[in-house]
């Protein structure tokens, strides 16, 4: 347990009882949740080796139900935590025990669709996933597409800027978003953005986008949806090297395809995933690639005809194109199965930190390095196309001392990946679990810059308090330059 | 006027303390091709970036690319497609519309977030741009975002900066996504449709898994109305899909098909506003809404003043001229906020640009958040004071 929380406020504690008495009439009496075994199903998120027994749990029904708990917290100086599904990997949604929780899972409708326009209006409790299955019907979909996309929402997808398997083409969030509703922290709602394709004034869509709940609570979404191509397709290759690997997915983009998807599997990846899965995965190479194209069939059987060619000089020793649904739904069965089949033969945290591409076989080898200096196991699977690395760092909860090991190796890869030109997360968040590595990427003058814009939004520190940015190095000494407005 | 060109940015660093010390408030500038957009300024200085010049990063097969804010963006561009590259949000060439000369800046394009008419389907300058180094008012470097595709570290003050026109830092540094030249462009033109049924076609053609990278409608009298459809990608793949759109359209007519250098200055004249270039003394607006809404959008203003515009971006952006005065303004206002638009004034004379709204009003909370904002980044207000807002 090296992650530190801040004190709980004893102050706030003492007036449990009149903050509860407070938040009761502003919410529907079954949305106030209370006792303390119903607050325990919201103690942590998918980052569950940290818990924290929030206060009270709310969940209203409105923008105006969240905008009066808003106020009330507001002017009682109470934290709010917000929460989406809590599939948040970085322990974005953890509480805090002097916090209430937001949860927005009873405002999960879709409010309005217009596919001329092509866009849709939706509650921020919706799950990614019946988003896009909302507007199937008619051949559309949303694209951003989190490996949790069953259970996470547009609220937490916003407050993470969420990625997805298919954002090389596609974009993230931030990308496919075009209004929000938002409360702020005093309770204010405020209309971001809109239906059209850019906002008047300061990008503050692009701000709340991965604010990671400390601007404030997103409540209505506006997405862009998206035509779905006629038809895709995966094709599996393996190579005998990550070298090799490596330099056939630059000279593919080098080419001029973007390819929908392009996976990267480590040899570990591969024996797990295969064991898993039976996908059909290559187990004499030491590096795969799961390559997806989309089009039409003569589109499709084009581009892997180039593909094939580009990959020839790289030796591929598997090259299997789908033929079937069958085959390609095995082939994505495979990958998508890589946390659960990980989490089936070991326990692992999983890392997110993004590299340069071209510093790929070098952050491999010192991946394997330091995870090994450990004594731990590895495994890698990794956006390939734009250098966003999952590796799953493996350990055996009932050694001692391992997590504690696994979480020191985790660290060191995403140092490394600072190191190398890259960031700390390409599509989880910081949360908690990366707040104290931020001063590895960002100088005290960046991290200044954004606590001072966060301070225009939550100057007392009330949304989301113990996440993102280091506890120490956040009070701004701007007296002195500010003198005219403290004067 | 007094114009400082700083070579380094710790230059800028120290001039911009300098001002602040002095509470001497600055334009800033980098080949000021783009002076004209925004209230008027009031300032006495400016600081121009075109001593921060040169590709500082590029790597195509990471499809990135970094450079000096004051690089021109010619360079840039030249950079890119000398290995079959490009920025591929179509950044537009406004001089033309502004009347002005000079050299613009890649740090320009992010400041003023261009974007052509490719945003339909890549996405805008903000959503290209990765990673900044700027200058804030306090006259300290910051950096933020970075060189990688995908980063979520921290808040994203990256987009705060792109379409921020200079009023909350300098920058000094911008780092770009980039996309591949595909092989083959090809542009579907139709003839002679009404706006309504011009924006439909473009609908169905978006709505389509056809992938169009460009989509515009440039209206004209006597059957001189042109609707734009663009495809791009592998030979093979263009041309079913041209076929394919055909089909899809066919109740919209018989379209011509344009390519090549015919093609090219097609979509150059829709990028950079070409028909509305003259005469040189009408207002331009730039207005955004949903395409749906576009046609009854212009046909409100087409109303009430005497006005003409060509939509681009499905029908999401119109372009729109009219009578340089108040009068006009108004009406503009009132005809995009009743259908739940919002416009900016990018040309026009100075005393209008005083008098009126430049950028759409805000509501008061969000009024608040931008005043907010500004200090947060200028606490002194030195960074062309008034160019977005009043007193902002």
């Amino acid at each position: 347990m090296s992650i530190a929380f801040p004190p709980p406020d004893a102050g706030i504690l003492a007036r449990r009882d009149a903050i509860l008495a407070g938040l009761a009439p502003l919410v529907a009496p079954d949305a106030l949740i209370v006792t303390e075994d119903e607050r325990r199903a919201f103690e942590t998120d998918a980052l569950t080796a940290y818990r924290r027994l929030p206060m009270a749990v709310v969940l209203p029904s409105s923008t105006e139900e969240v905008s009066a708990v808003m106020r009330f917290c507001h002017a009682n100086g109470v934290k709010v935590v917000a929460r989406g599904a809590g599939t948040s990997l970085a322990g974005g949604a953890i509480p805090q025990e002097d916090a209430i929780v937001v949860g927005v899972s009873k405002l999960a409708r879709v409010l309005e669709t217009d596919f001329a326009n092509r866009t849709m209006r939706v509650q921020s409790g919706i799950t990614n996933l019946a988003i896009s299955q909302a507007v199937a019907h008619e051949g559309f979909f949303y694209a951003p597409d989190p490996s949790s996309q069953l259970a996470c929402t547009i609220a937490g997808n916003v407050a993470m800027n969420s990625g997805g398997a298919h954002c090389l083409k596609y974009g993230v969030t931030t990308n496919n978003l075009l209004g929000l509703t938002v409360v702020l922290v005093d309770g204010t709602v405020v209309d971001i953005g809109g239906d059209m394709l850019d906002a008047p004034g300061y990008d503050f869509l692009g701000l709340m986008t991965g604010s990671e709940g400390q601007l404030g609570i997103v409540t209505e979404a506006t997405v862009r949806i998206l035509r779905a191509a006629e038809g895709a397709r995966p094709a599996l290759m393996g190579f005998d090297s990550v070298e090799e690997c490596g330099a056939c997915v630059a000279a593919i983009i080098g080419a001029g395809i973007i390819p929908v998807a392009l996976e990267y599997m480590d040899k570990p990846a591969i024996e797990i995933c295969e064991a898993f899965a039976h996908a059909g995965y290559p187990l004499d190479v030491e590096a795969m690639l799961i390559i997806e194209v989309e089009g039409s069939q003569q589109e499709i059987e084009d581009a892997f005809a180039r593909i094939v060619a580009i990959a020839a000089p790289f030796n591929p020793r598997t090259l299997n194109v789908a033929q079937t649904e069958a085959e390609a739904a095995a082939i994505w069965k495979g990958r998508k199965s890589a946390f659960g089949a990980t989490g089936r033969v070991a326990d692992y945290i999983c890392m997110d930190g993004t590299i340069p591409t071209g510093q790929l076989k070098h952050v491999l080898k010192r991946i394997d390095e330091i995870v090994a200096g450990y004594g731990l196991r590895v495994a890698n699977v990794f956006h390939a196309g734009d250098g966003n690395l999952h590796p799953l760092v493996m350990f055996d909860t009932n050694a001692p001392g391992e997590m504690e090991k696994a979480e020191a190796a985790g660290e060191d890869i995403l140092r490394l990946c600072v190191e190398v030109g890259g960031c700390l997360t390409g599509e989880h968040g910081v949360g908690i679990e990366k707040r104290d590595l931020m001063t590895t990427q960002y100088n005290p003058q960046d991290l200044r810059q954004q606590l001072r814009v966060r301070g225009v939004f939550d100057p007392m520190w009330l949304l989301n308090p113990a996440k993102v940015f280091p506890l120490e190095g956040r009070d701004l000494d701007d007296q002195a330059l500010d003198g005219r407005e403290a004067a | 006027m007094t114009t400082h060109s700083p070579a380094s940015e710790d230059e800028v660093r120290a001039l911009v303390s300098d001002a602040a010390a002095r509470a001497v408030p600055l334009s800033i500038a980098g080949g000021a091709t783009k002076r004209g957009v925004g209230r008027p300024a009031q300032t006495q200085e400016t600081l121009s970036t075109r001593g921060l010049t040169g590709v500082t990063l590029y790597e195509p097969a990471e499809l990135v690319i970094a450079a000096r804010a004051g690089t021109p963006l010619d360079e840039v561009e030249a950079t890119l497609a000398a290995k079959n590259q490009r920025l591929a949000f179509e950044p537009a060439d406004l001089r033309s519309l502004l009347g002005t000369e000079g050299e613009p800046t890649i740090g320009a394009v992010a400041a003023a977030n261009l974007s052509g008419p490719r945003r339909i389907m890549v996405g805008a300058a903000r959503d290209a741009l990765i990673g900044v180094r700027f200058v804030n008012g306090r006259g300290e470097a910051v950096k933020n975002g970075g060189r990688v595709m995908k980063n979520v570290t921290g808040l994203d003050l990256v987009k705060t900066l792109a379409g921020s026109w200079g009023t909350l830092a300098v920058l000094t540094e911008v780092t770009f996504k980039v996309l591949p030249i595909p092989e083959r462009t090809a542009t579907l033109v139709y003839t002679g449709l009404d706006d309504a049924r011009a924006i439909a076609a473009l609908s169905a053609a978006l709505g389509s898994p056809y992938e169009v990278t460009g989509a515009a409608h440039v209206p004209g009298e006597g059957g001189g109305a042109g609707t734009l459809i663009r495809i791009e990608g592998f030979e093979a793949s263009v041309r079913y899909r041209l076929g394919e759109l055909r089909a899809l359209l066919s109740d919209w007519g018989d379209p011509a098909l344009v390519e090549d250098a015919d093609g090219e200055a097609l979509w150059r004249g829709v990028r950079d506003v070409a028909p509305l270039v003259t005469p040189p003394e009408r207002a331009v607006w730039k207005i955004s809404t949903a395409p749906g809404r576009a046609p009854a959008l212009a046909a409100a203003i087409a109303a009430e003043t005497d006005a003409r515009w060509l939509y681009d971006w499905g029908g999401g952006l119109i372009w729109l001229s009219t009578a340089a005065d108040e009068a006009a303004a108004r009406i503009v206002r009132a005809a995009t906020r009743a259908h739940r638009g919002h416009a900016t004034l990018i040309r026009a004379p100075a005393d209008l640009r005083a008098a009126v709204d430049v950028f759409e009003p805000l509501a008061a909370p969000m009024m608040t958040m931008t005043k907010g904002l500004k200090a947060s980044f200028d606490p002194r207000g030195i960074f062309e004071p008034g160019r977005m807002y009043a007193g902002v």
